[in-house]
């Protein structure tokens, strides 16, 4: 029988604020344990939580890019249970009234766009980090983490293979660096995914009982957690057994998908309306406000791109994978005048150098008016294709604007018609027997001799020119 | 009169023109203190070295000529609210050792205005109960008769008012915790608007209700407090940030045209006789003021205790989560494991009435049964509301016993958890609506145990209840009495 | 009867409580009693009655986005019934 893979994915991310959700302790991660602590995030008695504004607005960001509804009015619910991270004993969540609700995001797939339901977004406090003593029957506690804001975004079940997964993953990915409100750091854990998989007989329209997935810390992971536990339901049906609900932790080094059997409780989280924080209230003036301070987003970039710079869909995909290194490609393409030529040059040799060396974008030593005026020194004639090769790795080690790396090197394109001719004529003088074959009839040879030009000209000289001036002296005689 | 005998404002006077100093008004408190508290047993923790030090400061204070509102007054505080560096135990076994790194924002206020700490006050176990019966660390006696309970949560911050151990007190109201016991220990007690006065360091028993107010020993002096620690906080979602008039300009306004309601549902059966007769005479010297006594309808009342004892436990059960054993207070030892740390832990380090409540909270919020107890509670808890909002458009305030019955005997309650509730059947309405109450003395029973009556007025207005109290006890406070002890 | 002995030990497990079995005998029987008083609640009616969660209705509370300073972790961990280097310790969860 052939099945179906139903998944739906819940997101949660670290926002980038710089305090945290209730208190004023710094979010940067990696600080020594237990110091980015204060009375309210370690739950002491007595404190009492004030909420961050810049969470409301980061997640009213996120809300408007994925297209959900924002409602007028929200609240914080307490999620009651027990667990050493969670020092007060209970999550500060929202639950029946959170901050967004029905949006959604398309996906490309080979059969085109697809369009993935959100079905909420809403703010709730991180919890803590607990670390397993492989030795002693203790575990240790680091309250860093706890009360750093996250935004949970829960999908519909809308996916159906791990590749649209992986796709809408990386779709919520890319929108949330691109606003700059969150890191998307999935091994320092700001960025984590848990899903929810049934399958069922493929034409059906009930679903199948489902797993929850979890501890999948990258991209890879989801897409081969996901596979291996859809082949694992897959053959528990055809075996004629009855897929369990329950939640599975992903196991990296074996590749499997592991049940956490019975070490988990009976969910009775006691949710109620947080009598420590008030309703928040989003008029749509703040919305117009975040909404006018939007960023265009990945998606109509990507368009833009295509339609304005004439760019293929490949070329567009890779120069708005991230927001700086669009941003870095139009200011070449815009300084330039030349935007094909611009992607070329980024795509290519800039990408390439940043890659060897694993940096950043915005760390590239060629600023991108260096990039747009070497490309219109070969507009113009002054250097070679090939000659730019050589001064754009020596940009790039030297941080050099092109006309210094030119002047340095003395490689200025030889454009002197007369100079050229002159040594076109050595090179005819000294090839006779190739000159006679091209005169022949052997047209093949041409290349040879502009081959030869370039070698006696150091590639100094300008292509164009030496292809006309050889076509010329060539025929003549 | 001895010095610990006054009230702040005579006190004052006294400080101002230098006839004394602080040191001394300490010095007397301390000493009435080392007379009495082996048979009250008011407070919990003296903080005896820590108030002459501070008495010292306010001394030099004093010679600077720099006087604020508390300079250099004694003043106790209930176990409740959180004291840097000093031991603060909610009354309960799970944070006996408990040291806060962090003052509440009362404490901040108080501090500022000069007052100087007598101690931490005894109190029910997380401010649950009506008697300080369920302290971990004994009993509070009433210093009127010390074979009866001095009335809870706050007992001890209204026993060390009614016997001199400090001239005011801080208590905390979730049910009737400051009115209730003001009343049985003869003294002055006001829970102000929700709101009004930061929550912030407070120990939270039921969020949504608590609220801090003063104990005094007459109404300028709760007048005094209420400026000093009313106002807005940032540190508090639930703070109202509004400006806070002077008290203190109430207190000679008179009560001339004052229209004050007599909810008929207030005078049921069950309530003893003489405190009926005591709200007779009440009435009367009211009228005498030149007020007007109008019956009104608070058709909701007799689903204030229902309600209230769904909504304080489901909340309570969320607060005290957070005792668990892993970051602060009391740890069980010998555990097995995890869950059986939090067990062990929170079985010994919380007393009955405390799980009672966590118990009734926790099953009231749980899957299945939140809809036809919490929920229906907080709608009905509207409704109440609304009683109160129709009830300000007949009337300026509301005029009801404080309690049904003057205070019962030690352990007369302990066994039976519903009559014990039914203590603070005539003051919880007032936490659950958000308004303002006070309770001023109105007399004594004629075995000499004092009578409260409460005044109830809208949101914010506390002057009001400044107003018609200082009229009131002028009349009611003729003849003053001090417990013999 | 409004809740039975076996749920009082479910509502115990959900509030990491243990009783012995005498005490579960009269936490039920009080239990009971205190949830037939509740049962009042169902005489008033609260068709369309929006439920309330605070006393004054205020909206909006936030505090802005600024960092200051932490407790330091000495002081975070001064209240600690164990602690380990700089870390809260705990018994490990028993599988």
């Amino acid at each position: 029988m052939a099945y179906e893979p139903v998944i739906g994915l819940e997101i949660h991310a670290q926002l980038l604020t710089k305090s945290k959700i209730f208190c004023s302790c710094s979010t940067l991660f990696g600080a020594e344990p237990n110091s980015h602590t204060c009375a309210i995030c370690m739950g002491m008695p007595g404190v009492l939580p004030v909420l961050n504004r810049t969470v409301v607005e980061y997640t009213i960001k996120m809300a408007l890019a994925t297209n959900c509804a924002i409602n007028e009015s929200c609240n914080f619910a307490r999620k009651n249970y027990f667990y050493p991270d969670l020092p007060k004993g209970y999550q500060i969540s929202q639950y029946a009234q959170p901050l967004s609700e029905h949006g959604y995001v398309d996906i490309e797939q080979n059969e085109g766009r697809k369009r993935i339901g959100i079905t909420r977004i809403h703010m709730e406090e991180d919890a803590g980090k607990m670390i397993h003593d492989e030795h002693m029957p203790s575990s240790y506690i680091d309250l860093n983490r706890t009360g750093v804001p996250l935004i949970e975004i829960v999908s519909e079940p809308d996916m159906r293979s791990s590749e649209e997964a992986s796709a809408y993953l990386k779709r919520l990915h890319e929108i949330l660096v691109y606003l700059e409100i969150c890191d998307g750091n999935m091994e320092e854990g700001s960025f984590r995914c848990d899903a929810n998989v049934s399958i069922r007989p493929r034409g059906e329209n009930a679903f199948g009982t489902r797993t929850e997935l979890k501890n999948m810390n990258s991209f890879r992971n989801v897409q081969r957690a996901l596979d291996y536990e859809i082949k694992r339901q897959q053959y528990i049906l055809e075996s004629g057994q009855a897929v369990i609900q329950e939640t599975r932790l992903w196991d990296d080094s074996q590749g499997v998908t592991l049940s956490m059997r019975g070490k988990e409780e009976a969910h009775d989280y006691r949710y109620f309306p947080d009598p420590d924080l008030v309703p928040i209230v989003i008029d749509e003036s703040w919305v117009a406000e975040v909404r006018k301070n939007l960023p265009e987003l990945p998606l109509e970039k990507r368009e833009r791109f295509m339609r304005d710079y004439q760019l293929p869909s490949y070329d567009a995909g890779v120069l708005t994978s991230s927001r700086v290194l669009a941003d870095y490609f139009e200011n070449v393409a815009n300084l330039s005048g030349k935007p094909k030529a611009a992607s070329n040059w980024v795509m290519g040799d800039i990408l390439r150098f940043l890659n060897e060396e694993k940096r950043e974008i915005k760390e590239c030593p060629i600023l991108p008016q260096s990039l747009a005026e070497m490309i219109q020194l070969i507009e113009n004639g002054t250097i070679s294709g090939k000659m730019a090769k050589d001064i754009i790795e020596e940009m790039y080690r030297t941080g050099k604007p092109p006309k210094t790396v030119i002047e340095e090197k003395g490689m200025v394109q030889i454009t002197d018609e007369a100079a050229l001719a002159k040594t076109i004529a050595g090179v005819l003088a000294a090839n006779t027997a190739q000159v006679e074959q091209y005169r022949g009839g052997k047209e093949k040879l041409f290349g040879y001799f502009v081959g030869q030009v370039m070698k006696a000209t150091k590639g100094k000289a300008n292509p164009q020119l030496i292809n006309d001036l050889l076509k010329k002296m060539l025929t003549a005689s | 009169m001895e010095l610990h005998q006054l009230t702040i404002h005579e006190l004052q006077k006294l400080i101002r023109s230098k006839e004394v100093n602080s040191s001394e008004i300490v010095k007397s408190v301390f000493k009435r203190i080392d007379a009495v508290e082996g048979s009250v047993h008011a407070y919990i923790t003296l903080m005896k070295e820590h108030a002459f030090e501070e008495a010292a400061k306010a001394d030099r204070c004093i010679r600077e000529g720099n006087i604020r509102a508390l300079t250099g007054i004694p003043v106790a505080l209930k176990d409740i609210v959180c004291t840097k560096g000093f031991l603060t135990t909610c009354g309960s076994r799970i944070l006996h050792n408990f040291i806060p790194p962090y003052d509440a924002t009362v404490v901040d206020k108080l501090k500022e205005a000069g007052a100087v700490f007598t101690g931490k006050t005894n109190m029910d176990e997380f401010a649950m109960g009506s008697s300080t019966e369920t302290s971990y660390f004994g009993i509070t006696k009433n210093p009127w008769a010390l074979d009866r309970i001095p009335g809870g949560s706050s007992g001890g911050s209204a026993a060390a008012v009614a016997a001199d151990e400090c001239i005011a007190s801080i208590g905390s109201d979730t049910g009737g915790s400051i009115r209730q016991p003001a009343a049985l220990c003869g003294v002055v007690g006001m829970k102000p608007t929700y709101g009004r006065v930061s929550r912030y360091g407070l120990i939270a028993f039921a969020s949504s209700l608590d609220q801090i107010g003063p104990f005094t020993k007459d109404v300028e002096d709760c007048a005094i407090m209420m400026n000093v620690i009313a106002g807005h906080d940032p540190r508090e979602s639930t703070s109202v940030p509004l400006d806070v008039p002077d008290y203190t300009a109430f207190l000679s306004r008179g009560i001339d045209s004052f229209k004050v309601g007599i909810p008929k549902e207030y005078f049921i059966e069950g309530i003893d006789p003489e405190i009926t007769e005591a709200m007779r005479g009440a009435m009367k010297a009211i009228e005498g003021l030149g007020a007007t006594c109008v019956e009104i309808s608070l058709p909701h009342t007799e689903y204030c205790l229902a309600v209230y004892y769904i909504i304080a436990p489901a909340e309570a059960s969320s607060n005290l989560a957070r005792y668990d054993g892993v970051k602060y207070g009391f740890r069980a030892d010998d555990c097995k494991g995890l869950l059986d740390m939090y067990k062990k832990t929170r079985s010994a380090g919380f007393g009955a009435e405390v799980k009672r409540r966590i118990m009734i909270g926790t099953y009231a919020l749980s899957s299945g049964y939140y809809d036809a107890y919490y929920k229906k509670a907080s709608q009905v808890r509207a409704l109440i509301k609304r009683d109160f909002e129709e009830a300000w458009k007949h009337c300026d305030v509301i005029l009801t016993p404080t309690t049904p019955t003057p205070a019962f005997k030690i352990g007369e309650k302990m066994d039976d958890p519903l009559q014990m509730y039914l203590s603070d059947i005539f003051t919880i309405s007032t936490n659950l609506a958000g308004i303002p109450g006070i309770s001023v003395p109105c007399g004594f029973t004629r075995q000499g145990l004092p009578i409260g009556a409460q005044f109830l007025a809208g949101h914010f207005e506390e002057g009001k209840l400044i107003q018609i109290g200082a009229a009131f006890e002028k009349h009611a406070n003729a003849k003053q009495r001090r417990p013999n002890l | 009867m409004k809740i039975t002995k076996e749920e009082v030990e479910y509502v115990a497990h959900l509030a990491r409580l243990d009783f012995s079995e005498e005490e579960k005998v009269k936490f039920t029987s009080q239990l009971n009693d205190i949830l037939m008083y509740m049962d009042k609640l169902n005489e008033a009616d609260t068709a369309g009655i929006e439920p309330m969660s605070h006393a004054i209705a205020l909206q909006n509370a936030f505090r802005e986005d600024t960092v200051k300073d932490s407790l330091s972790h000495e002081l975070s961990l001064s209240n600690a019934p164990e602690a380990r280097g700089p870390f809260f310790r705990v018994p490990k969860v028993i599988e």
